[in-house]
């Protein structure tokens, strides 16, 4: 077939430098991502006594192994299958009914999604936890001395968490699609004698299906890899494959068995990418979308409004009642500190706040909370500088070039970075990074280049669909009229993405923002990120400390709110793959 | 009674009336279009005879059953969408099949039907084709087959032509007419095109602004236009303003007698036939300012009269042809007297 959608105005040589732009984000992913990740493989196994497979077996045939991997698999599929159960009400509400109120219900169920864990973690902690609201009222109101309600180290906790923090990838990566979904679709079901849920099942969930799918998958992986909410939330008797890297590695030094677990999360992540672009080929169907305007109504009936107001009355439950609870946890005192004497009750403080700005433990590490964000802020700056740099080349060629060869292997490639244990690739830098040429260990760069890798998966999967759904046309037009290739890109395809390009640096942003796992690693000690103070404070004891980990959380959720909503501002039309 | 009846329909979108009470009855095997222009509230109208919309007054009743409370799903009215809506994960059997098993009719039953159907639409042995592989022409046809499928108590069919060329769409309405009057088929068809409603309808519902302005078979809204509105929307633009006295109006263009009696300002019409050119009769002079060739005949526009009113008038094209720029001499033949219309109605548009 003739195939006029890519190479407009492209001359032989043109024609063959093209595929040269996959070079930089190649050679970036080769050094930092499969180079590190290569040699700590090979490390280590170099460190395996006797034979290599022989040990990798026995590995697998020991029974914690098996108990940890099983239980991945377990809490991250019931985990998916709750999330959609509540996405999926959410994306229908949004897509199909306008309401007062419904950008900013968008933006709010947007900000768990980039909050860090450890502050998520936190925000359960302050609502449910043992020292939590819930618990602390249930002990005031019946005169308890224990805290009643076990939250903490549960699956319930881990669910929660879970849900809290993927509901929002369903209700936009659904809700983005069913907005342009034909109504007349189903309405045609309901004309040829379909009840409602003949109509859904028939015609609406099987049209709907690549979206579920592609959300799903993002979920499962997410919560796959979970590792702060496990560690914080979960307790010692949960681990998943992520966490247990992290023992392996951290605490017991034992670098095959964390291989192995590495591998295995890899292996997992790969194969399900792959799954989900032949199901992905196999569901879509053309579709005529149409435009939001034509396909959403206001709530009319008093049964509509109903179960809307109560579905918006959960969501906000779920997601702003933990965020509020922490907000106000860090501004009252309800127990005495350690060495505390006169303690005149629970009350309303600034202390915790105060206190950051001291360095009351003479530590040599001690930074206050502008300097961690200052540190957060520049490694954030250089994380959206360095991903769309790399994200923009890749997702061109992956949007024009579609059916090349390459494209085609890269694609699910591309995604490997979300479903790699950071841990796993902190020790490869600091395996691999050490030496020249590549000495980077005291680099301030060494963070962003961890964080791009984070963050190069979510530019790629948001820039390629808003370069695809440019109309070939335009790109015609413009060559017609004397553009060059350079110019065509220049002129018609930068500032058609402008806003999805702006999205993917907001997202970048406050994905480096939150990141711990690989921050705890290879950063430098002297220069904490926000997340990093935060979880120094949660592990030292005593109610002064945690509550400056819990005011340090809200000063994060702030900035990330304000970030978030940014996004919310620049969003119009377009739909993100995230 | 039988049929359909339509009783004072009126719907709001937000604060804005779109259906002003509607209201007209449609027999058992009749076949009506409504006739208006885009934004006069017919999509919405069919909408809430399908049940997809809810009216805020007025009622929809069907053989003389209420039919106000009723789902769309029970009502078994076919609806064939603007652009088609055909389902595009399932193949045309699939898609014609929809209707049938959603009733709950016996498998051989449905096969027997969708292959029955198809042959009528003309598009036997495709079954098994991916609707996204369908041209234009062949998706209306299934879209069609999918609606008719069930024998819809009302077969309702919302501008089906809209989206096609004119080739295509001359063919498929001549298919249309013959499908439905074979098959003695109530039909409700939407339109805003004139020579849509002419070809198919028994009866034609003229709607402007959420209200029903005619009804009346073809003949009798192209002959007899009850309003200014409905004289221009079937394309007879010759309106000229007057001052009405008794049998007699008075016009810049002198005076005519009137088909009724009237008083004070009117606007009558001129119908497209009604010159004579080179009549040395007369002291009525235009200038001519286009001349469009239309096959059997040709359409001269003039500006006529010292006010340089515009009017159009055919003539058979085998006949001598003004140019583009002749001063003409014409009269004007009032026949039996001219249709008038008041002005208040016209100062409406």
């Amino acid at each position: 077939m003739f195939n006029l959608d890519a190479g407009v105005g492209e001359t032989p040589m043109t024609k063959r430098l093209v595929p040269l732009l996959w070079l930089v984000p190649l050679a970036f992913l080769g050094v930092f991502y499969f180079y590190p990740l290569g040699t700590i493989f090979q490390v280590s196994f170099s460190r395996a006594e006797g034979s290599l497979w022989q040990t990798v077996l026995e590995m697998l045939q020991a029974p914690s192994v098996r108990r940890v991997v099983g239980f991945t698999y377990y809490q991250a599929g019931l985990s998916t299958l709750l999330t959609l159960l509540v996405g999926l009400p959410g994306a229908y509400l949004f897509a199909r009914y306008t309401f007062r109120g419904k950008n900013l219900l968008r933006a709010l169920t947007g900000v768990p999604f980039v909050m860090p864990t450890l502050v998520v973690a936190a925000a359960f902690d302050a609502l449910l936890g043992s020292r939590g609201w819930l618990n602390l009222g249930l002990m005031q109101l019946f005169d308890l001395a224990e805290p009643p309600f076990q939250f903490s180290n549960t699956l319930t906790a881990i669910l929660l968490a879970h849900v809290f923090y993927n509901t929002t990838i369903v209700m936009r990566l659904v809700g983005d699609f069913w907005a342009n979904l034909d109504p007349r679709l189903s309405q045609a079901a309901r004309m040829l004698g379909a009840n409602r849920w003949q109509t859904w099942r028939k015609v609406t969930l099987p049209l709907l299906a690549p979206a579920i799918l592609a959300a799903a998958l993002l979920v499962f992986i997410f919560d796959f890899t979970s590792f702060g909410v496990i560690l914080i939330l979960g307790g010692p008797q949960f681990s998943t494959i992520e966490v247990e890297i992290y023992y392996q590695a951290i605490s017991l030094f034992n670098l095959p068995l964390a291989a192995v677990l590495a591998i295995i999360q890899l292996l997992t992540t790969l194969g399900l990418t792959v799954i989900y672009t032949r199901l992905m080929a196999r569901l879509s169907r053309p579709l005529s979308l149409r435009p939001k305007s034509l396909t959403q109504q206001r709530l009319s009936t008093w049964r509509q409004r109903l179960a809307a107001g109560l579905l918006v009355a959960f969501l906000l439950g779920l997601f702003i009642t933990p965020l509020v609870s922490l907000g106000v946890r860090s501004f009252v005192q309800l127990e005495p500190d350690r060495g505390q004497r006169t303690f005149e009750g629970p009350h309303v403080t600034l202390a915790f706040y105060r206190a950051l700005w001291q360095n009351s433990n003479q530590s040599m590490f001690f930074a206050s909370p502008a300097e961690a964000l200052a540190t957060s802020m520049g490694y954030a700056g250089g994380t959206v500088a360095l991903s769309l740099l790399l994200g923009l080349p890749a997702a061109w060629m992956l949007a024009n070039r579609q059916q090349d060869l390459v494209s085609r292997i890269l694609d699910p490639l591309l995604m490997l970075p979300l479903g790699t244990s950071a841990v796993t690739l902190g020790l490869g830098f600091i395996v691999t990074l050490n030496r020249p040429p590549l000495d980077l260990r005291t680099s301030p760069l060494l963070i962003p280049l961890a964080h791009t890798l984070v963050a190069f998966p979510f530019v790629v999967r948001s820039l390629t669909p808003a370069l695809r759904s440019i109309q070939p046309r335009l790109r015609q037009a413009a060559a017609v009229l004397g553009a060059r290739p350079w110019d065509v890109f220049r002129s018609v395809d930068l500032p058609l993405v402008a806003r999805a390009l702006l999205v993917s640096a907001v997202f970048a942003f406050t994905i480096s923002l939150g990141e711990f796992g690989a921050t705890a690693l290879v950063g430098r000690p002297d220069l904490p990120t926000v997340p990093v103070m935060i979880y120094r404070y949660l592990s030292q004891p005593g109610a002064l400390n945690y509550g400056q980990a819990i005011a340090l959380s809200t000063i994060l959720m702030v900035a990330t709110t304000v970030g978030m909503l940014l996004i919310e501002r620049a969003r119009v039309g377009e739909g993100a793959e995230f | 009674m039988s049929g359909l009846s339509i009783a004072g329909i009126h719907k709001t979108f937000g604060g804005k009336p779109v259906l002003a009470g509607v209201s007209f009855d449609q027999a058992p095997g009749e076949v009506l279009a409504v006739l208006g222009p885009s934004g006069c509230g017919k999509s919405t109208l069919l909408s809430i005879i399908a049940g997809l919309v809810l009216p805020e007054q007025g009622k929809v009743i069907w053989d003389g059953q209420d039919f106000s409370g009723i789902p769309p799903h029970k009502r078994n009215f076919g609806l064939m969408f603007q652009d088609y809506a055909l389902f595009p994960h399932m193949n045309v059997r699939a898609n014609v099949a929809f209707g049938l098993r959603m009733h709950g009719l016996p498998k051989d039953v449905v096969e027997k039907t969708v292959a029955e159907t198809l042959d009528l639409v003309g598009l036997p042995g495709f079954d098994s084709r991916d609707v996204h592989t369908l041209s234009g022409g062949e998706q209306q046809r299934v879209a069609l087959a999918r609606a008719l499928a069930p024998q819809p108590n009302v077969l309702m069919l919302d501008e089906p032509l809209g989206s096609l060329d004119r080739a295509l769409r001359e063919q498929l309405l001549e298919d249309l007419r013959e499908i439905i009057r074979q098959a003695q088929q109530t039909t409700l068809y939407v339109t805003h095109d004139q020579e849509e409603a002419y070809t198919l309808a028994d009866r034609i519902v003229v709607m402007r602004a959420g209200k029903v302005v005619q009804i009346g078979t073809p003949q009798q809204i192209y002959q007899q236009p009850n309003s200014a509105f409905v004289a221009r929307f079937v394309g007879l633009n010759n309106l000229l303003p007057g001052k009405a006295r008794g049998s007699e109006v008075r016009t810049s263009l002198g005076v005519f007698p009137l088909a009724s009696p009237a008083q004070g300002p009117v606007q009558v019409l001129l119908r497209p036939n009604a010159a004579r050119f080179g009549d040395e009769h007369t002291d009525l002079t235009g200038e001519v300012t286009e001349v469009v060739f239309r096959g059997e005949t040709c359409l001269v526009r003039i500006s006529a009269g010292e006010e340089k009113h515009p009017l159009s008038f055919e003539l058979p094209s085998n006949e001598a042809i003004p140019q583009a720029g002749d001063r003409v001499q014409f009269s004007i033949d009032a026949g039996p007297g001219l249709a008038w219309f008041t002005m208040e109605q016209d100062e409406l548009d």
